[in-house]
């Protein structure tokens, strides 16, 4: 709890113009999709593309504007732990359309 | 009216089994007895102030250590109820509903309430108290974790009396946990239990790694950190990747089932395999999760009992990080036999082969630290002593199932069923159980009886070879997993028979720790030393049981196995005594709104089993006014006057 006692320093967790902006990104960018998939505007591998377009950029979104990616004292930190983050996702996505494709006729 | 409430009562509560209504009636006398002995001895507010509200790690981990112990208990009677039935051929003992839903509970519990809440019942004990630190960094959570645990873990137990239990496995695979074939509350319980406690673990491994990164006492660089720490780290960092895929998995399943969509249906585009891809994804990591904190708790009580510093430290650090990134890697060897590419059956085998590796590096570290020490066999040891012959079978027979082309035979069978146990009983049961010997005493501040401690070894140790060798063999002669009963004719007779008497040694060997502590609270060889095992990291250097505030002066690291080199340099004369300078101590402060707010998530579980909406809104809006409320209290912290801590460290015989 030592640490504590230096509270109130420059803890700057991003400002309110910040987060408007990023919740009103995340919310366009959750339609999008939606009426993509919803109006059948596009082919089926173009609606795919496009969905997962949209949901990379909502991570990149939530990375920056909610978790603050860009501060803290020791960036070295987030950069490898976005890093093991990032194998990890590629793994789940890419593990499972390679295991599981082989039975899709 | 009257009628519809008897309609009600008879599907809400389970009825129809004698044992049934044996637990009924158990629970209902002793909820009766625990109201009571709380009201004579007027014991409510003590209840309320030092265990409900706590945010003191110590406390939060005997919680978690009683409430593992619990889990224990149930999960063992199941194991119990099992064997019993498949004792001789042709039990009518359970029916095969009954035994469905009874090797389901066994498995879940096991995991997910016993040996989850055990090992986080060792961070909490251990951790802070090693690095030096004075709580975890986020006490708050930390209590929120374990009564989120704590509430997800009852929701799930009391699945039996009420409602119905989940009989799907304890994986929950689809299309048999859907709601086609699976109606009624049971698969629900299992999906909230799960997840309610789910987010309490992924809590509790945030919590840690930041604790570790960042409230090591100074001058304790990550490479002189005890290894049991590290241990902790490498757990705890697959904790935060793999949990998320385990609470989307369940969170689809619900979905499925609640609201009729179609990610792991037979039909609508739905494919059940991916479940299983899915929940694997987290399955493997997680039993590297349980079992790396045992190692190094292995590793901590080798280099204690055997006086000998740690041989390789830093492979022993670097093989547990690499166990913590490879553990993402071998998901599919628990559906080789689903069928899929040649291509990837090779990867997925070769990678299971090689997370072995880091494992035996382990093991012959162990081995060569005791190497020429002078090892003492107390309780501690013994259980490790016993770990190292077990793991190494276990270890052998997991290669055995990666070999894919050999594990079409195995699959499923009981040669599995040996395999698994071995490696969670034989790693993680005997290494938990080895760390609550080892870290005991400075909890409680006595040491637990030696003697019924050994009667309890080897019951345990001896019943689990004697349970566990004969079910390879019947794996062999073709026994699958999940059977409820066989015929004569198989030939399986005498080897369950010889199976379920080893299952009864394991349970009384139980029977003589549970003895064991009951009677050393009172005549338990006391700790005035605060060091009784002559240890070596920083733990040992205050009092037993430990003061709220752990350290009266935060120390300051200069090697690794710090305190050990203070005794040393004390022996020799060496040692230079630094004025100790007492400063007010920042503590955080109690609060009961963890406690409220798992109740209202409680109620959340509740409402979405048995699909009462209305009661699952009334537990979100509890959840969020919890969130508001905390997020407005300013006053959550005060100041230990110096004055306290040296009336408090006088009373435990230190003066500073």
């Amino acid at each position: 709890m030592a640490q504590h006692q230096n509270h109130g320093g420059h803890h700057s967790h991003g400002s309110m113009k910040e987060y408007v902006i990023g919740f009103i990104l995340s919310i366009v960018l959750t339609i999008i999709p939606l009426v993509l998939v919803m109006n059948s505007i596009l082919s089926k591998t173009a609606t795919m593309i496009a969905i997962l377009v949209m949901a990379v950029l909502q991570f990149v979104i939530q990375l920056v504007f909610f978790m603050h990616i860009r501060e803290g004292e020791k960036p070295r930190y987030n950069v490898q732990t976005l890093i093991l983050g990032l194998v990890i996702v590629f793994t789940i996505v890419a593990g499972s359309l390679w295991i599981m494709l082989f039975n899709k006729y | 009216m009257w009628e519809n409430i008897k309609d009600f009562a008879s599907t809400f509560f389970v009825t129809g089994d004698p044992l049934i209504y044996g637990a009924d009636v158990s629970i209902v006398l002793s909820m009766v007895a625990i109201v009571f002995v709380l009201t004579k001895y007027k014991k409510w507010g003590w209840l309320w102030r030092e265990w409900l509200t706590t945010v003191d790690h110590k406390r939060i981990g005997i919680m978690y250590l009683i409430a593992s112990l619990l889990m224990l208990f149930r999960g063992g009677v199941d194991a119990l109820l099992m064997r019993l039935q498949l004792a001789f051929p042709n039990v009518e003992f359970l029916n095969s509903d009954h035994y469905n839903a009874i090797f389901t509970t066994h498995g879940t519990i096991m995991i997910l309430f016993m040996a989850m809440p055990m090992m986080f019942a060792l961070f909490n004990m251990v951790v802070p108290l090693q690095l030096g630190a004075r709580d975890v960094a986020y006490p708050f959570l930390n209590a929120l974790s374990f009564w989120l645990f704590m509430l997800g873990a009852m929701l799930f137990n009391i699945s039996f009396v009420i409602g119905g239990s989940p009989d799907a496995g304890w994986l929950s695979y689809p299309p048999l946990s859907q709601n086609e074939f699976s109606p009624g509350p049971g698969q629900n319980f299992y999906i909230w239990g799960i997840q309610i406690s789910g987010i309490g673990s992924l809590a509790t491994g945030i919590n840690f790694i930041v604790t570790i990164l960042k409230m090591r006492a100074p001058g304790m660089k990550l490479y002189k950190m005890p290894l049991f720490s590290w241990s902790v780290l490498s757990s705890c960092i697959m904790i935060i990747f793999a949990f998320p895929i385990l609470t989307v998995t369940l969170a689809l399943l619900f979905l499925d089932r609640f609201a009729g969509a179609h990610f792991f249906t037979m039909d609508g585009g739905g494919n059940p395999m991916m479940y299983l891809n899915l929940i694997w994804m987290w399955g493997h990591p997680e039993v590297y999760i349980v079992v790396v904190p045992a190692f190094g708790i292995f590793s901590e009580i080798v280099a204690t009992f055997a006086r000998k510093t740690i041989f390789g430290y830093k492979s022993m650090v670097w093989a547990m990080m690499v166990i913590a990134i490879a553990s993402f890697f071998t998901w599919a060897h628990h559906f080789f036999t689903m069928g899929t590419s040649a291509s990837v059956i090779a990867f997925f085998a070769i990678s299971t082969m090689i997370i072995g590796i880091p494992t035996g590096v382990k093991v012959f570290n162990w081995l060569f630290t005791m190497y020429r020490g002078r090892i003492s066999f107390q309780q501690p040891m013994l259980w490790t002593i016993a770990f190292i012959p077990c793991f190494v079978i276990g270890g052998a027979t997991g290669v055995m199932l990666a070999v894919a082309p050999a594990d079409y035979q195995y699959h499923n069978s009981y040669f599995l069923v040996a395999h698994f146990h071995q490696v969670l009983i034989g790693g993680v049961v005997f290494g938990y159980l080895a760390g609550i010997y080892y870290w005991w005493p400075k909890l409680f501040g006595f040491k637990l009886d030696e003697k019924l401690g050994k009667w309890g070894f080897w019951f345990w140790n001896i019943g689990f070879y004697v349970c566990f060798m004969p079910q390879y063999a019947l794996g062999f002669m073709g026994m699958t997993r999940r059977y409820y009963t066989y015929g004569w004719d198989r030939g399986w007779a005498d080897m369950n028979l010889v199976s379920t008497v080893g299952a009864f040694m394991m349970g009384i060997g139980f029977i003589f720790q549970v003895w064991q502590i009951a009677y050393s609270i009172k005549h338990g060889e006391r700790d005035t030393t605060g060091d009784p095992w002559n240890g070596r990291t920083l733990e040992w250097s205050i009092p037993s049981p430990a003061p709220f505030y752990n350290f009266a002066v935060v120390p300051e690291v200069k090697e690794a196995d710090d305190w050990w080199a203070t005794k040393q340099a004390k022996a020799n004369g060496t040692y230079k005594e630094q004025p100790a300078k007492l400063e007010p101590i920042h503590m955080p402060k109690n609060s009961g709104i963890p406690f409220i707010m798992a109740n209202f998530w409680f109620l959340v579980g509740f409402g979405f089993t048995f699909g009462w909406v209305w009661m699952a809104v009334i537990g979100f809006i509890g959840v969020f006014a919890c969130m508001w409320a905390r997020s407005f209290q300013y006053d959550t912290d005060y100041y230990v006057p110096v004055e306290e801590v040296r009336r408090t460290e006088a009373s435990l015989g230190r003066v500073v």
